[in-house]
C-alpha cells in the first residue's frame, strides 16, 4: 500500500514538473494527463473511489480534450526562440522553497497528522456513490441547482465570447 | 501505510508546482493548466482530511468532504471552458498567448 | 394626527404646492395660501377653546446618545394668545395682499412666502423645545428674507434682505450658544425639563454661567426684535411690499423675541444680572428709535421706527421678571405685561401698516410725508382707522394702547430711572404720530399723486375695520381675557399713574399738532435724528476695518495652512505614495502571480506564528 503510494505520488508530482518544465503547451498538456491519472490513483487509495472516476473523466476526459482542442485551433509552435525568463524562475524558485519550509514546518507540528490509516470499512454506510448522492440531492439540492445555473451562465458566456466580432456580417445580428 | 501528513504534504507540493508554473511560463494556457493542479491539489487535501476525519486512521462519517470536492470540480471545468473561450477571444484580438507582451494594464 | 399638526402643517403645504406647482397660477396660488390661513384661524379658534391641551403630539427627531431632540407642541398660556394672534393678523394680511398685491408680477411667488413665514411662525409658538425653536426661528428668518426682497430687482430691496438676515444672523449665533449653554447645563432643551430641573435643584446651579447662557439667548431676541445695537436691518427691511411689513416686522415675527423671553422666563427670573440687561437693553431701544422716529420722512420708516420703540418697551417689561433688588420676583406679572402690549400692539400697528399700506397703493407708491397731504377728505374710511390705530398707539382712553402702557408702566415703576425713560418715550410717541398724521391727512396734497388719491377696495378695507375692533376693544378685559388665559396683568394702583401717562401723551399730540400744522416741509431738521444717529454709518466703518483685519488672518490660514499644508500636502503625499505603489503595477501577469505567492507564504506564517 505504501508502496503504491510512493509510485502515484511520484508519477503526480513528476509529470506536473513536466507540465512547467516543457516547452511545447502540446506535451504540457500531456504530461498533465499523466499526473491527473497519478492523482486519481491517490483518491483511489483514499478509498474515494466516485472522486478518482469523476476526476478521469472529467478532467483527464473533458478539460484536457479542451486544452488540446484550444492548442490545436490556435495553432501554437513551442517557444523555440524564447529563453527562459530567469527573473521569473528566480521568483518562482524563492516562493517554491519559502512554501515548502512552511509547509513542512506546519505539518511537523500537526500532531492528528501522525495516524496511520487503517483498512477502510466496507459497510454499506460507507458506499461513497450512494452516500454522496443522498447527500447531494438532500442537504446540498438548493446548491446543486445553483451550480446547474451557474454551468448554464457559463456555456452562455462562452457562446458569446467566442462569436466572431467586428465582421461587417455579424453587426447586422 | 502512509499517514495524514504525507498526503497533506504531496498535496502541498501539488499546489507549490502550479503555483510556480503560473509564476514561471508565460504561455497563457500553460497557466491555465497550473490553475488547474492547484485546484486538484486542494481536492487531494480535502479527500485526505475526509479520510483521516473519523480518527484513528478511520474516514469521516459524512460524506460533506466528497461532496465539496464534487462542487470544485465542477466549478473548475465551468472556469476552464470560460477561460479557454477567454484565451480564443485574446488570440483573436491580440495574436498571441504570451503574457508577457500582455502589458494593458501596466499603471 | 393633532388639530396643532393641522394648523402648523397646513400653511407648509399651501406654501409647497404654491411654489412648486401653481407658480403660473398666480391668483389660484393666491387663494390656496389664503383659505389655508383662514382654515388656521378657524382651528385656532376650535383648538384654544379645547379643554386638555397637553399631548398635543410630539415624535422623536433625533436621538445622539444624551442629545434628544423632539419635534412637539406644547401650548399653554401666553403661547395660546400669541398663536391666536399670528392665524388672526396672518388671515388679515392675506385679505389685504389679495388687493395690494392684485398686480403684481410675482403674486404667486409671494404668496408662498407668506404661507412660509405662516407655518415658520406657527412653529415657533408651537415649539416645546429650544431646539426646535431655533429651527423655526431660523425659517421665519429665511422668509423674512424672502419677503422683503420681494421686489429683488430693485438694489435697495436686495440690499434690506441681505442686510436683515446678516443682522439676525449675529443674534442668532448668541441664540445658539445659549442654546448649548443651557444644554450643558441642564442636559435638555425641553422647556419643562430644564424647568423642571431648576426647580429641583433647589438654586443648585452655576449662577454666571445660567446669566450668560439667558444674555445668549437674549441676543436670539436682540437680533430678531431688532433691539439695539442689531436693531438696524428693522427700517431697512420697510422695503418689502407694506402688508408683509404689517405682519412679520411689525406685528409677528419682530414680537418672536419678546415671545421667546417669555417662554423661557423661568430662567429669567434666576437669571438677575441678564435680567438687568434685558430692561437697559429695551428702554434705551425705545428711547433711541423714538428719537429717531421724530424725525423720519418715509412713512413706513416711522412706523418702524415706531415698532422698534414698542418693541423696546415689551422687552423692558420681560427684563423685569427678574430678582429685582428688593427680593421682589414680579415673574408672570412682568412678561404677562410685556405680552400684553405685545398683543394689542399687533393689532393697532398692524392696522397703521396696512392703513399706510393703503394710502401708499392711492398715492401710486409714493412713501414721503411730505409729498402728501390732505388725503382725510378722499380717504374717508382709512383715514378714520388710521387716526383710531394712532390714538391707540399713544395710549389714549379706552383704547387698547391705554392699557397695555399702564401695565407696562405700572412694571417699569420698580425702576425709577425706568420709569421716566418710558414716560418720555411715551410723550414722544404720541408727538411723532401726531406729526404723521397732521402731514399725511391734512393740510394741503402737495404732490399730484395725493391730489388723485381715492378710496381703496373694499377687499382692503375689510381687514382695516376688523382691526380697528380690534384696536379699540382688545385692551378691554372681555377682550384679553379671551386671548390671554392668564389674567394676572397688572394695573395700576390708584389713578395717579394713568392720568399722568394720558397728560403726557395729550402733551405730545398738541405739541405734534401745532408744530407741523400747515407746514410743506420739515420745520425743524435735526441732523442726528434724521441720520439715525450716524450707526449705520459707524457700523459699515466698524465692518470694514473688522472684516479686512479677519479677512486678512484668514487668507493667511487659508494660504498656509489649509491650502499649503493640508490640501497641497495631503496631493502630494498620495502623489508620492501613488508613484512608489505605480511601480508595482507591472501589467505582468508573472509579477502579480509572485506577490500573491509571498502573500500566500506570508499568511502562512503568520497563522503558523499564531497557532504554534
Amino acid at each position: 500500500m505504501s508502496l503504491l503510494f510512493y509510485i502515484f505520488s511520484g508519477l503526480m508530482l513528476g509529470f506536473g514538473i513536466m507540465v512547467i518544465v516543457c516547452r511545447n503547451p502540446l506535451s504540457s498538456a500531456l504530461c498533465l494527463v499523466i499526473s491527473f491519472l497519478g492523482l486519481a490513483a491517490l483518491f483511489v487509495t483514499l478509498n474515494a473511489y466516485f472522486i478518482s472516476i469523476i476526476q478521469i473523466l472529467v478532467y483527464t476526459g473533458a478539460v484536457m480534450v479542451l486544452f488540446l482542442f484550444i492548442i490545436m485551433l490556435l495553432d501554437i509552435r513551442e517557444e523555440k526562440s524564447k529563453d527562459w525568463n530567469f527573473l521569473a524562475v528566480g521568483g518562482g524558485v524563492v516562493v517554491l522553497f519559502g512554501f515548502v519550509v512552511q509547509l513542512i514546518s506546519v505539518l511537523g507540528g500537526y500532531e492528528d497528522g501522525k495516524q496511520k490509516m487503517v483498512p477502510f470499512p466496507e459497510d454499506s454506510s460507507h458506499e461513497d456513490v450512494k452516500m454522496i448522492g443522498a447527500e447531494i440531492f438532500t442537504n446540498y439540492n438548493f446548491h446543486l441547482q445553483v451550480l446547474g445555473v451557474l454551468l448554464l451562465v457559463a456555456t452562455i458566456g462562452v457562446v458569446v465570447l467566442s462569436r466572431r466580432q467586428g465582421k461587417e456580417g455579424s453587426e447586422n445580428n | 501505510m502512509p499517514t495524514l501528513n504525507e498526503y497533506l504534504l504531496m498535496g502541498g507540493l501539488l499546489f507549490v508546482i502550479g503555483l510556480c508554473g503560473v509564476m514561471i511560463r508565460s504561455n497563457i494556457i500553460v497557466i491555465l493548466m497550473s490553475l488547474e493542479m492547484m485546484l486538484s491539489a486542494a481536492n487531494l487535501t480535502l479527500v485526505a482530511f475526509w479520510r483521516f476525519g473519523g480518527g484513528e486512521g478511520l474516514p469521516a462519517d459524512s460524506y460533506n468532504a466528497q461532496v465539496m470536492v464534487f462542487f470544485v470540480i465542477t466549478v473548475a471545468a465551468a472556469e476552464v471552458a470560460v477561460g479557454l473561450a477567454i484565451i480564443v477571444a485574446l488570440f483573436r484580438s491580440r495574436q498571441t498567448v504570451d503574457v508577457e507582451e500582455l502589458r494593458s494594464m501596466k499603471g | 394626527m393633532t388639530t396643532a399638526f393641522i394648523i402648523l402643517l397646513l400653511p407648509l403645504v399651501a406654501a409647497a404646492s404654491n411654489l412648486l406647482l401653481l407658480r403660473k397660477k398666480a391668483n389660484f396660488s393666491a387663494f390656496v395660501s389664503t383659505f389655508s390661513a383662514a382654515i388656521c384661524l378657524v382651528l385656532t379658534f376650535g383648538l384654544i377653546r379645547q379643554d386638555d391641551l397637553n399631548n398635543l403630539g410630539s415624535f422623536n427627531w433625533i436621538k445622539i446618545a444624551d442629545l434628544k431632540l423632539d419635534i412637539g407642541i406644547e401650548l399653554h398660556g401666553l403661547g395660546l394668545g400669541m398663536i391666536l394672534v399670528v392665524t388672526l393678523i396672518g388671515f388679515l394680511v392675506h385679505l389685504f395682499s389679495l388687493g395690494y398685491m392684485r398686480e403684481d408680477a410675482g403674486k404667486a411667488r409671494y404668496f408662498s412666502g407668506l404661507s412660509l413665514f405662516m407655518f415658520s411662525m406657527t412653529g415657533i409658538v408651537f415649539a416645546d423645545n429650544l431646539a426646535m425653536m431655533f429651527i423655526f426661528w431660523e425659517l421665519v428668518g429665511v422668509s423674512s428674507y424672502l419677503l422683503i426682497g420681494h421686489w429683488y430687482h430693485k438694489n435697495t430691496a436686495a440690499e434690506a434682505a441681505k442686510k436683515a438676515f446678516l443682522v439676525n444672523r449675529i443674534g442668532d449665533f448668541g441664540f445658539m450658544i445659549g442654546i448649548l449653554l443651557i444644554w450643558g447645563s441642564f442636559g435638555s432643551v425641553n422647556f419643562v425639563e430644564i424647568e423642571g430641573s431648576l426647580r429641583n435643584g433647589n438654586g443648585n446651579y452655576d449662577k454666571g454661567l445660567l446669566n450668560w447662557s439667558v444674555f445668549c439667548i437674549f441676543c436670539g431676541a436682540i437680533g430678531k426684535s431688532a433691539q439695539v445695537p442689531l436693531h438696524v436691518w428693522l427700517p431697512d427691511a420697510m422695503e418689502g411690499p407694506t402688508p408683509v411689513s404689517a405682519l412679520i416686522h411689525a406685528a409677528t415675527m419682530v414680537a418672536a423675541g419678546v415671545f421667546m423671553l417669555t417662554k423661557v422666563l423661568f430662567l429669567i427670573e434666576v437669571a438677575p444680572t441678564a435680567a438687568s440687561v434685558i430692561q437697559y437693553v429695551g428702554a434705551i431701544t425705545a428711547l433711541i428709535a423714538a428719537l429717531m422716529a421724530t424725525q423720519q420722512n418715509d412713512i413706513k420708516k416711522i412706523l418702524a421706527y415706531s415698532t422698534l420703540s414698542q418693541l423696546g418697551y415689551m422687552i423692558m417689561a420681560v427684563g423685569f421678571a427678574g430678582l429685582l433688588s428688593g427680593g421682589e420676583v414680579l415673574g408672570e406679572k412682568a412678561s404677562n405685561a410685556g405680552f400684553f402690549h405685545l398683543y394689542t400692539h399687533a393689532f393697532f400697528k398692524a392696522l397703521l401698516f396696512l392703513g399706510s399700506g393703503a394710502i401708499i397703493y392711492a398715492c401710486h407708491h409714493e412713501q414721503n410725508i411730505w409729498k402728501m397731504g390732505g388725503l382725510i377728505g378722499r380717504m374717508k374710511v382709512t383715514s378714520f382707522t388710521f387716526l383710531i390705530a394712532t390714538a391707540a398707539l399713544a395710549g389714549i382712553y379706552p383704547l387698547s394702547g391705554f392699557y397695555s402702557k399702564d401695565a407696562i408702566m405700572t412694571i417699569a415703576a420698580n425702576k425709577p430711572l425706568l420709569l421716566v425713560i418710558g414716560s418720555f418715550v411715551a410723550f414722544l410717541t404720541a408727538f411723532y404720530m401726531t406729526r404723521l398724521c397732521v402731514v399725511v391727512f391734512f393740510g394741503r396734497a402737495r404732490s399730484w399723486s395725493s391730489e388723485e388719491a381715492k378710496e381703496v377696495p373694499l377687499l382692503m378695507l375689510v381687514p382695516l375695520l376688523v382691526l380697528t375692533i380690534g384696536a379699540i376693544f382688545a385692551g378691554q378685559t372681555f377682550a384679553y381675557s379671551w386671548f390671554v388665559p392668564s389674567k394676572d396683568i397688572p394695573h395700576p394702583e390708584g389713578v395717579v399713574l394713568p392720568l399722568i401717562l394720558t397728560a403726557i401723551a395729550v402733551a405730545g399730540i398738541i405739541a405734534g399738532f401745532f408744530l407741523y400744522r400747515g407746514r410743506d416741509q420739515e420745520p425743524y431738521p435735526v441732523q442726528v435724528l434724521s441720520r439715525k444717529f450716524y450707526l449705520d454709518e459707524i457700523y459699515i466703518i466698524l465692518v470694514r476695518i473688522f472684516q479686512d483685519a479677519v479677512a486678512w488672518v484668514a487668507k493667511q490660514i487659508d494660504r498656509l495652512l489649509i491650502d499649503g499644508l493640508l490640501v497641497r500636502g495631503v496631493a502630494r503625499l498620495v502623489t508620492e505614495i501613488g508613484s512608489v505603489l505605480r511601480g508595482m503595477q507591472s501589467g505582468n501577469l508573472q509579477g502579480y502571480a509572485f506577490l500573491f505567492g509571498v502573500g500566500v507564504i506570508l499568511v502562512l506564517y503568520i497563522i503558523n506564528a499564531a497557532i504554534g
